[in-house]
Formats: structure tokens, C-alpha cells, sequence
């Protein structure tokens, strides 16, 4: 091997552990400072060797309203993904079959309009309906975010079932219908738990929404960790625990689930 | 498609049993099916939309006891003639997205073209590099919070390290917006990084290869062959990102409410304090309707330059 190409080759591998770097440290800081008492957290320079401890989850799962607030956040990501797909699933369909390319645009529209846009409509109209901190509210305007990601992603894998299936269908006197029942739907099924989870995902993330539309009942995590913050904000552990609670999750969805995210995130322009 | 249609559409009659209601669906199927969807968005999102359309003409306070006064085009008069804090935050949220564009867009293709060649561990990278992006975003921003920390902040530690004088981060107006893009530029390079990574694997090989037969060096083929095959991917990813960044909220709300002072206030920021802070309703929908408009003609743009696409 050539000088050149060893330098090449050394190069190549420089650039990628520094890239890995950048995006990983945060998570890995994230996860070692979760495990930090106090002391060990605010040591400068900071410390990388230290005994771990878990009193810092032990305090947030144990001493305030974490554990409710997450069920709230998993009560809503479900509701509004399941939502989704109850009316996204066969506007997918229609979409994958009749190229209603209008439709596509309705939903692209949806993707590109800011969330805030939406919200003082919203903020009236559940305020005046008494429905302001109720999880059917949280659940509508968290279907914005949703719902677009659901129809697209699954347009995708509707048009994967192949066409001469379904056609044969048709010839044997099936409705439309039922062949959406009886064959395309059994066969996107892998497709419907994929889209499902990226819109748990995004319901999950979802911060300004529920920032305004849900209160101390239905409170969910993205918001609680911004309160907990407000109060203690020294807490960095507790803080780092809090974090890496909400975010394994999702890291956990995202690894089944990493070959249709960009579909989802750029609604079919990139077909990943 | 239309071949399966009129085959479908033929061949129907012949066989096709049950009542009358099921035909009729069965006809009616192509706007049925989308309808429930079409209603939830029209509910959800356009009648929104037009009622704040409306409530722009109105000075209103949520927290009033009178209903709305209709005011004609005076909030608009005073958003653009009068608002002092409307054109600083125009100015950072057009910075910010210049900023975070460049930055996630040249990293993406970096890191992508990086992910392209074969190594081990190669899927294992891959998805790591995905991460910032499905973190909770809220989350991170807090985290990032205490890595920016002035005094014992990691990040400050890191500096000291390479023997760069350290930074007040967000907590300085000089460098806010610096800090925040570099919170933006983590979260948001992996996307950027996956429509790369889609757009080159989807390059044809003969280019590269009679470049290569032509002696070009990487560089070279970097420069003059992957960049101009590349070019409507990287349209998508910088149009994607600007609609993104046009809309930044989370980070900037977590890390400094739009502070020091109003140093980091951009457009989303102003508006939700405006409407939720102020309870200034008629005025913040004005600024909602400018703000939409500004995000329109950049989707605007991105459906013009992506239409054959879709």
C-alpha cells in the first residue's frame, strides 16, 4: 500500500470518527451525566471517571409526577397515531391507486405550514368547548403533525402491493373495497406497524402543541421536562435522567424503523 | 394505473354482486376514500386558517371581556410601520436559516458521501448518525443547555482544551445565535445526511467510472461529476431545511425564550409570545398571516422545483 493511499485511508477514517463525534456526544454526555451525583456533575474540569449512581432516576421516576406524565404522553401518541391511521389508511389507498396528485399537495401543505399558525384557532375553539387539558383536544392537534406523515408513508407502501394481485381480484367480482380489506391491506401490514411507529414518534416529540393545548391532567413529557427545568434548574442530573427516560424510547423505535424516516420526514420527495 | 381502472371499470357489471349501496361506493370510491382524511385536515387546518385570516382584522385580547373590534388592515399597518421588535426578529429568523441551510446541507453531503464507501460497520454507523434527529427535541435542548453552561460547561472544558478562549453561549447576545445554530446543525444534520445518502446511492455508475478511465482524481470527480448529478437532491434538502428553519421553535424557546433580550427572537418565537405571553390575539394573528405567507412562497418555490418528482 502506497503512502498516498495510506494517508487517504487515515483521512477517511479521521473524518468519520470526528462526524460520529459531533452527532453522538451529546447522547453520550446525555447518558453519563444521568449516572452523576451532584458533585460529580458540577466538578470543572468535568469528570469522566466517577462512581455511578441511579438516585437520579430513582428521584425522577419515583418523586414526582413523571410516571403519569409519560402515561399521558403514550395515552396521546397512540390516540393520534391510531387516529391517523383510521382515516389516513384509506386516503393512502385512494392516493397509491387513482394518483389523486392534489391530495398529495393538500398534504405537502400541511408539512410546510408552521404548527403556530393553527393554534389560536385552537386555543378558543377548546377553550369555549371546555375542552383546554383533555387528551381528545392534545389528540386532534397533535393529528396535524401526524396525520400528513401517516398518509404519505404509507402511499408508499400501498403502492408496493403489486398491481396484478389486486387486479385479479377485481376480474373475480371483488369490490374495490374488499380488495383494500382482503389484499392490500394484509400485505402493507408491515408497512401500517412502520407508520405507525414513526407517527408514535413524532406525537411523542411534539412539544409546541401541547405546550398550549394540554394542562396539568394530560401535561406530556417534552412539556414536563421544560417545567421540571423552570423550577430546577441546578438539577442536572435529575435533568440528564429525565432526558435519556424520554428519549430511549424513541431511539429504541427509530433503529425498526430507520429506512422509512426520510420518506416520513420529507412526506415521499426522497425516497429513502 | 388507468389501465387497471377501465379493466376494473369493464369488467364490473358482469359480475359484480350486492346491493345497490355497495355499488355505489364502489363508484364513488375515489373521493370517498380520502374524505374522512380531507375532513380532519379541513377541520384541523384550513378553517383555522381562514378564521385567523379573520381575527387579523380584529384587536383582540384573550384576556378582554369585549369581544373582538374589527380594525381593518391597522394591525398590519403598525406590524410593518410600527413593530419594533418584528423586523429584528425577520432579520434572526432569515440569519438563522441562511446559517442553519448552509451548515446542515455542506455537513449532510460530507457526512453522506463519507457513509458511501464501504467500511466495516458501515449499517452500524449509518443508523447512529440518525439519532440527533429522532431525539426528543426538547430534551436535547436542555441537555445542550448544560454542555453550554459558562462556568463548568463541557464544551467550554473542550475548548480549553484546543487552547480557544472560552464562550458565554447562549447566554451572550454575540454569540447566541451561534450556539443555537450549532444545537440546530447536531439535531438537524442527519437529515440532510439521509436525502444525501438516498441521492447518491441512486446515481448511475457510467459517470464515475469513464471519469476514473479518464484519470480524474476524487477531487476532481467530487467537483464536476457528483455535485452537478447531485444537484436536485441537494435543492430538496436545502428547501426541506429552509422551511425547517424558517419555523425553528423548540431549541430557541427552551434555550433562551428569544433572549438576551430579544438577541435570538425569531418570527415563531414572537408570534407564540405575542398570542400566548401577551394574549394579544388579533395582533398575533396578523403576524401568523405574514409569517405563513413567508413559509408559502418558500414551499412555493420547493414544489415549482420539485414538481416532476411527485
Amino acid at each position: 500500500m502506497s503512502a498516498v493511499r495510506l494517508a487517504r485511508r487515515l483521512g477517511f477514517w479521521l473524518l468519520l470518527l470526528a462526524s460520529l463525534a459531533f452527532l453522538l456526544f451529546p447522547l453520550v454526555w446525555m447518558a453519563l451525566g444521568s449516572f452523576k451525583t451532584q458533585v460529580d456533575f458540577m466538578a470543572y474540569p468535568p469528570k469522566w471517571r466517577f462512581t455511578p449512581t441511579l438516585a437520579n432516576y430513582e428521584k425522577v421516576l419515583g418523586g414526582s409526577d413523571f410516571l403519569r406524565f409519560m402515561l399521558n404522553s403514550m395515552i396521546i401518541a397512540a390516540g393520534s397515531t391510531l387516529l391517523s391511521l383510521l382515516v389516513g389508511t384509506p386516503a393512502a389507498y385512494g392516493i397509491a391507486r387513482y394518483r389523486q396528485a392534489r391530495l398529495g399537495m393538500l398534504l405537502l401543505s400541511a408539512r410546510m405550514a408552521p404548527g403556530i399558525a393553527f393554534l389560536i384557532p385552537w386555543f378558543i375553539l377548546f377553550s369555549k368547548l371546555r375542552m383546554i387539558d383533555t387528551y381528545p383536544a392534545v389528540m386532534l392537534t397533535h393529528m396535524v403533525v401526524v396525520l400528513p406523515l401517516v398518509i404519505w408513508v404509507l402511499v408508499g407502501f400501498f403502492e408496493e402491493v403489486p398491481a396484478e394481485l389486486e387486479e385479479a381480484a377485481l376480474i373475480d367480482g371483488c369490490t374495490r373495497l374488499g380488495v383494500l380489506a382482503r389484499i392490500a391491506l394484509p400485505l402493507a401490514r408491515p408497512g401500517l406497524v412502520a407508520t405507525a411507529i414513526l407517527g408514535i414518534i413524532s406525537s411523542w416529540n411534539n412539544f409546541i402543541f401541547s405546550l398550549v393545548i394540554a394542562g396539568n391532567s394530560t401535561r406530556t413529557l417534552p412539556v414536563a421536562i421544560f417545567n421540571f427545568v423552570s423550577y430546577d434548574s441546578l438539577n442536572w442530573g435529575g435533568l440528564t435522567a429525565a432526558s435519556t427516560i424520554i428519549t430511549l424510547p424513541v431511539l429504541i423505535m427509530a433503529f425498526f424503523v430507520q429506512k422509512h424516516i426520510v420518506r416520513g420526514l420529507t412526506l415521499g420527495a426522497v425516497k429513502g | 394505473m388507468a389501465t387497471i381502472t377501465s379493466r376494473h371499470v369493464a369488467a364490473a357489471p358482469a359480475r359484480r354482486r350486492g346491493g345497490t349501496l355497495e355499488r355505489w361506493v364502489d363508484r364513488n370510491l375515489p373521493w370517498l376514500l380520502p374524505a374522512p382524511a380531507v375532513a380532519t385536515m379541513l377541520l384541523l387546518m384550513v378553517f383555522p386558517l381562514l378564521y385567523t385570516a379573520y381575527l387579523s382584522l380584529h384587536d383582540w385580547y384573550a384576556s378582554s371581556v369585549l369581544g373582538p373590534r374589527f380594525v381593518g388592515v391597522e394591525n398590519y399597518v403598525q406590524l410593518f410601520a410600527r413593530d419594533e421588535r418584528f423586523w429584528p426578529a425577520f432579520r434572526t429568523t432569515l440569519i438563522f436559516t441562511l446559517g442553519s441551510v448552509a451548515l446542515t446541507v455542506a455537513l449532510g453531503l460530507g457526512i453522506a458521501h463519507l457513509l458511501l464507501r464501504a467500511f466495516p460497520g458501515r449499517g452500524l454507523a449509518r443508523t447512529l448518525v440518525l439519532l440527533p434527529m429522532i431525539a426528543t427535541p426538547v430534551a436535547m435542548a436542555l441537555v445542550w443547555m448544560t454542555m453550554m453552561s459558562p462556568t463548568i460547561g463541557v464544551l467550554n472544558w473542550l475548548l480549553s482544551c484546543v487552547g480557544i478562549p472560552p464562550s458565554a453561549w447562549v447566554s451572550s447576545p454575540k454569540s447566541v445565535i451561534a450556539a443555537l445554530l450549532l444545537v440546530e446543525t447536531w439535531m438537524w444534520t442527519p437529515m440532510t445526511t439521509l436525502i444525501c445518502l438516498a441521492g447518491l446511492a441512486a446515481l448511475p455508475d457510467e459517470p464515475f467510472e469513464s471519469a476514473r478511465v479518464d484519470g480524474a482524481s476524487s477531487r476532481q470527480i467530487f467537483w464536476h461529476v457528483t455535485l452537478p448529478l447531485l444537484r436536485a437532491t441537494l435543492v430538496v434538502a436545502a428547501l426541506f431545511r429552509t422551511i425547517d428553519a424558517l419555523k425553528v421553535f423548540d431549541i430557541v424557546y427552551v434555550m433562551t425564550e428569544g433572549g438576551p433580550g430579544f438577541a435570538s427572537e425569531t418570527l415563531n418565537l414572537y408570534v407564540f409570545q405575542t398570542s400566548f405571553k401577551y394574549l394579544n390575539l388579533g395582533y398575533a394573528s396578523a403576524l401568523i398571516v405574514v409569517f405563513f405567507t413567508l413559509i408559502a412562497a418558500a414551499s412555493a418555490l420547493l414544489i415549482r422545483v420539485r414538481r416532476a418528482a411527485w
